[in-house]
This record gives C-alpha cells, structure tokens and sequence, in this order.
C-alpha cells in the first residue's frame, strides 16, 4: 500500500492510502471524538460527533472524518470554534433521546453541552447503528436491524431469530452507548419467545 | 399464500439480492399482505438476511406485513378533502366498518388507511376503494358506496 502525506492541525501526517481521517489521526495520537464508530466495524456516519474540517476547492468544509478518505495533501483541522460549536448541539440532540447515556453525560461535560436544551424524547436509542452493524457483520446472525424510516426508525429484534441466536451471544448489550439494545432484546423475548428465561428462573 | 406460490414467484427473478423489491411487490400484490413465512422464504432463496427485508418492508408503505382486507379503503384527508368535510366521512366510515385508520376487520372485508391528497382535490372530499375513486362524498352517500364492496 502507498504511504500518503496530510496535515493535520498544521502537523504532517502519514497515512496509509484508504485510510480515512479518522483512522489517520488516531494513528497519529490525535483525539477526535466519536459515537457511532468502531474499529471492528464499517464506518456508518450516524453520529457526526467525528466531525472536522477540511480545506479544499478554495473553501472550508464540514465533514464526518469516519467515513472522508484521507488524500495526500488534504489539510484537516480537528478544534475548532466552528467545530465545537457543532458537536456541542449534536450531543446536546442525542441527549434529548438518551439523556442517561454515560458515553454522552462525558462528551456533554467536554463540549459543554446543556442536557435540557431540546425538549426530551425518551426513544433511548439514538440510532447508532452499532448493535445492528456487530449483529450482521461480526456475528452474522441478522438478528437485530432497523425498522421503518424517518423520525419512526427505530431498531428491533427479528424475533425468529432473536430466538435461535441472542440468548449466547448478547455481545451487542455491551456495545449500545445507551442500553437500549438490551431493553428491545428482553421486550421482544417477553413479546415472542418468553420461555427462553422463564425456563432459567423456573429452574431455579 | 402456500410455499409453491411463493417458489412459483421468486423462479421468475434472478435468484439473488437484486430480485428482492419486485419478489415482494408481486407477493405483496397476490397476497394482499406479506406473512413471515413468506418472508423467510423470500430470505433463504435469495439469499438477503431477515432483518434487511424487514427493513424494506417497514420502509415502502406499500409493503403491509399485517395481513389485509379484501377491498382497500382509502379515505383522502388532505387539505382540500378536509376543508370539504373528509373529517364526517372519515367518521361515518369508521362508524359503518367499525374500524380505525390502519386496522382490517375481523372478517377481512375491509382495511381502512387515511391518505393525504389522492391528486382530485376538485372531487373531495374523495375515497379510494381498490383504486377506484369515490368523489363528492357525503357522510351517508360514502356508507352507500361501502356496500358495493362484498
Ligand atoms: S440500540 Fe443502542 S447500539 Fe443499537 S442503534 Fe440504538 S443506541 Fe445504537
Ligand atoms: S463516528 Fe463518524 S459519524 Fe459517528
């Protein structure tokens, strides 16, 4: 693979070709904060918080470092006022959906952000994507996925799966910044399949 | 809708991921509905996993995976509709089905959507039964046109 050259807040970078500038920065011990990505997995774009600026074509602009490939040359700035600003109203925004959210009660603390800004929408999920992303491509398993669209997306469990496979694995709970994985998983089991754990505690 | 229907559909498409839309509107369109066995189906032989198919069938509303009645009663609640009355039709619909927006009778004669603007806002207030169009309605004229509907 050809080695590439950027600047990142005015520092020489290298970086592999493919990369994207998330992944360069990091490599570089430059902090970018994020969500919605993992390293496991394929970037998504569902948070934004990753977002830096890159100069190109005579002007500034915003985009989501996760998924913007990282080119020789290309000039990226990662702190900003303008940058600040924007992630500070993008937690402010998953906070109105998961104001518990540990993951965003620290980002809130950093930025600045104020948890009572918009008006609470208690879905607890804030679409992330990173359980359905893990279930379909680490597992396989396909268990788990997004459901309608627009403001009423939302994921859930397919129960006939959900039944055959979620009750070893589970290794999604742990990855959801909220909780909620964990909460659709056990309504779906109570909705569709409750034997999986009334047969555990009747055992008891 | 048995699995050689279902078999009889999907033989017609390239067996593969791109089939899948056209595989579902034509099910969609025999069945009136969409069931989960059919949809497993649909996902075994075209080899695209559950809950992407579950995502495009909650995606397009023109996927139902509830079951349907037989005739489809579409009451247009639209701007036009509304200012002539849709809200006293939608009423002695509801009245005369015992059904509300998005539920099908028990007896699977009727399902009952609201939909905004059917594109004859000089007919309204209007409702769609099957893709045919009912103008002008009153509230005791649309109970009327109901029992052409068996
Ligand atoms: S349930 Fe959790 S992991 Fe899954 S999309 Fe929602 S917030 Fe993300
Ligand atoms: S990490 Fe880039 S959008 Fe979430």
């Amino acid at each position: 693979m050809s080695k590439i050259v950027l600047q990142i807040d005015g520092r020489d970078v290298e970086a592999e070709q493919g990369m994207t500038v998330l992944e360069a920065a990091r490599s570089a011990g430059i902090s970018i904060p994020t969500v919605c990505h993992n390293e496991k997995l394929e970037p998504y774009g569902a948070c934004r918080l990753c977002v830096v600026e890159v100069q190109g074509r005579g002007r500034t602009n915003l985009v989501a470092s996760c998924l913007y490939p990282a080119e020789q040359a290309l000039a990226v700035t990662t702190k900003s006022e303008k940058i600040d600003k924007t992630r500070k109203i993008l937690i402010e925004q998953l906070l109105a959906h998961a104001p518990d959210a540990e993951i965003l009660q620290n980002l809130a603390q950093e930025y600045g952000a104020d948890k009572d800004r918009f008006e609470k929408e208690a879905s607890f999920c804030i679409l992330c994507g990173l359980c359905v992303r893990y279930c379909s491509e680490v597992k396989q398993n396909n268990a788990v996925g997004f459901f309608d669209r627009g403001a009423t997306r939302e994921i859930r469990f397919v129960p006939e799966l959900a039944a055959k496979v979620c009750w070893d694995c589970k290794e999604c709970f742990a990855l959801c910044p909220t909780s909620y994985a964990q909460a659709a998983y056990h309504l779906t089991e109570a909705l569709a399949f409750p034997s999986a754990s009334s047969q555990l505690s009747s055992a008891k | 809708m048995d699995n050689g229907k279902i078999d009889k559909i999907i033989d017609k498409y390239p067996s593969d991921s791109s089939s899948l839309i056209q595989v579902l509107l034509e099910i969609q369109s025999e069945n009136r509905w969409l069931p989960k066995e059919a949809l497993a189906k649909v996902s075994e032989r075209l080899k695209v996993p559950l809950n992407r198919i579950r995502h495009i069938t909650t995606f397009y509303k023109a996927f139902s995976v509830v079951p349907k009645g037989r005739h489809e009663i579409h009451v247009c609640t639209g701007t036009a509709c509304h200012v002539r009355g849709a809200k006293r039709v939608l009423g002695a619909v509801q009245d005369a089905t015992g059904l509300k927006p998005g539920l099908t009778g028990e007896d699977f004669r009727f399902s009952l959507e609201t939909v905004n603007c059917v594109g004859c806002c000089a007919l309204g207030p209007v409702m769609v039964i099957d893709g045919e169009h009912h103008g002008k309605l009153a509230p005791a004229k649309s109970k009327d046109v109901l029992k052409n509907y068996e």
